[in-house]
């Protein structure tokens, strides 16, 4: 197991509005959290709570509207969208509720598609997402579409996509919330491997109760604050 | 190139409404490839260097007739061998629909034209006979045509002599290409301009253009000079150039081929325009949450937008080269029915749909990809 306290993520006084026709959302008022290299964080709430959009924040899909987001000791809400692109690109694996996979392309090539991003080479870009599908139990489906592939072995295809780069933070979306809980607690027990053997940082958010306990650490959100205290180190 | 995978299966998504698109690229560009093989041969001036024989005919117009008395001067012309003449008589036989050339020749025509072939006895009889007439073998088996035969005419410019406007030939020869690709050139009828000449009541001693065959193809130059300067400030001025030309000069009074043709160019690159641009917006419209993953796991906006760009590039450049190529095929079977190789998709005409097909592409790309930069992930995934 990872066993390292160093912070990997710092977010201070976080919020973050959307403009609704004339009307102005705050969907998170301040948030302040820490998260830990190698944590395993489980984001609860729901629906409505602000804890996607915290996700999206924490991953560099969308910046906010004041407070600060440090990674990894970089400031990514000063980032432009260009390096926001390159960061995430270097930095962090996403794994979603409904797996979006490129249905034209294999599943080896849709694991390849973050490393058309490097200098690698066409045979290494192969060989490492051979070994990224192998870590998810998927080697032998390498050359399936993903419509020939189960909701389980789509979830793994995307992990396998996620940790293909080796980033350091993997941001999860609900990845159980379409599957059934037996293959639900098979894809929670990959991202704990992941998490525990390879040292990976998660971030998850959910609302299954049964899927945040294979979290670590596990924080309320609702209506865009933090319930539970605990949040800062 | 490590994206040509993605770019190629993306654009066979729909593999249907692809191929139908290339599809119609190709056959707009295998429009274009012909239109401006056709364009470029009549508006391309041609030099007379290097050509064996040229036509001397009226500077004014190629209807204006020249004087039958320019022949001798023209024999004189240093470096002319041989000169033939030859008169458009434009008759129709039985019916409008079963055109085919048909004009006066001089005694030596066939002299000047090595290339067809008609045996001796039946030369013979084409001497001999003032009415006589000799036909290509494609023209003869058209028409059930054999030695023998009386063809009667009927004339649209030329009222014989006699008033009616019936001429009537005694077929004495059928004549036939050398070379079987020339095999369109028999397609043609020829009879005695000194019969033609005498029968007819109208521009008597005149004739419509000069066959001028040169010594040295490498002087012609010198001598269509030569010739044109003879007759410069004259009641009958000429112009000296190659067949090429003069047959694309004779299309051309039809009206202005350039501007038909590139009239018609555009209306239908217009059109491809619209159609090409309808597909790729559907094609990317469809992939907006794809679009989505990629900017997640890092591509930037940039890079979506040459994704999309390429994808419409290489849409257009299959169906565009695919079209260029096959209008170059069919140039070269419209230059073996026009003797001379008058048609041809040359560099020109690659370069121009090169550029064409470049910015096809970038039209139709630009906007979806322009789209596709824009796009704001969590939207699209939310959406999803």
């Amino acid at each position: 197991m990872a066993n390292n306290t160093e912070k990997l993520v710092t977010i201070r006084g976080v919020t973050k509005r959307y403009e609704r026709g004339k009307q102005n959302i705050e969907v998170l008022h301040g948030v302040d959290i820490d998260i830990d290299t190698g944590e395993f964080l489980a984001l609860m709430g729901p629906s409505g709570s602000g804890k996607t959009t915290l996700l999206n924040l924490i991953g560099g899909l969308d910046t906010p509207s004041s407070g600060s987001i440090e990674v990894a000791g970089t400031r990514i809400d000063r980032l432009s969208s260009g390096e926001l692109a390159k960061w995430r690109a270097a930095h962090v694996g996403f794994v979603f509720q409904f797996y979006n996979l490129l249905p034209m392309l294999s599943a080896q090539k849709n694991v390849e598609l973050p490393l058309l991003l490097t200098r690698l080479s066409a045979a290494q870009r192969r060989r490492n997402a051979e070994i990224a599908l192998q870590l998810v139990n998927l080697a032998d489906r390498a050359q399936h579409k993903p419509k020939e592939l189960s909701g389980g072995q789509e979830q793994r295809v995307a992990i396998a996509r996620a940790i293909v780069s080796d980033p350091t933070l993997l941001i999860c979306d609900e990845p159980t919330g379409d599957l059934d809980r037996h293959t639900a607690d098979e894809i929670l027990g990959l991202l704990q491997e992941l998490n525990r053997v390879h040292g990976k940082t998660v971030i998850m958010v959910t609302h299954d109760p049964k899927a945040a306990e294979f979290a670590a650490r596990r924080l309320q959100l609702d209506k865009g604050t933090l319930v539970n205290g605990a949040a800062v180190r | 190139m490590k994206y040509l995978h993605l770019i190629w299966t993306d654009l066979f998504r729909k593999k249907t409404r692809t191929l139908l698109t290339v599809l119609s690229i190709v056959v707009a560009f295998l429009l274009f490839g012909l239109l401006d093989a056709v364009r470029v041969a009549f508006t391309v001036h041609e030099s007379v260097e290097g050509a064996s024989r040229l036509i001397t005919s009226s500077r004014l117009s190629i209807i204006q007739p020249l004087p039958y008395a320019d022949l001798s001067q023209i024999q004189h012309v240093p470096g002319v061998e041989a000169v033939a003449y030859a008169n458009w008589f434009g008759g129709i036989y039985q019916d409008r629909k079963n055109f085919f050339a048909n004009f006066a020749v001089s005694p030596n025509f066939l002299d000047v034209y090595p290339e067809f072939l008609l045996p001796q006895e039946q030369k013979h009889a084409f001497a001999s006979t003032r009415t006589a007439a000799v036909v290509g073998e494609n023209l003869a088996q058209r028409f059930g045509w054999k030695i023998g035969d009386k063809i009667p005419l009927e004339a649209t410019i030329f009222l014989a002599a006699d008033g009616g406007n019936t001429w009537t030939f005694d077929l004495v020869g059928i004549f036939r290409a050398r070379d079987k690709r020339d095999r369109g050139q028999e397609d043609q009828m020829w009879f005695r301009y000194d019969y033609f000449d005498e029968n007819r009541i109208l521009s008597n001693g005149t004739v419509g253009w000069y066959v001028v065959q040169v010594v040295d193809p490498g002087h012609a130059d010198n001598v269509a000079r030569a010739i044109d300067k003879l007759f410069a400030n004259s009641d009958a001025e000429t112009k000296t150039q190659t067949e090429k030309q003069f047959s694309m000069d004779f299309v051309r009074q039809m009206g202005d081929v350039g501007l038909i043709v590139t009239s018609i160019m555009g209306a239908v690159l217009f059109t491809i325009l619209l159609l090409t641009g309808n597909t790729m917006s559907q094609a990317v419209r469809e992939r907006i949450p794809e679009l989505a993953v990629l900017k997640t796991i890092g591509f930037s906006n940039q890079s979506l937008l040459w994704l999309v760009l390429a994808e419409s590039l290489l849409l257009v450049a299959l169906g565009g080269i695919t079209g260029l190529l096959l209008a170059s095929i069919g140039a070269d079977i419209l230059s073996a029915a026009f003797r001379g190789g008058a048609f041809s998709v040359g560099g020109q005409s690659w370069l121009t749909g090169s550029v064409l097909m470049l910015l096809l592409g970038l039209s139709v790309g630009l906007p979806p990809g322009v789209r596709a930069m824009r796009l704001r992930i969590v939207d699209a995934l939310s959406a999803h």
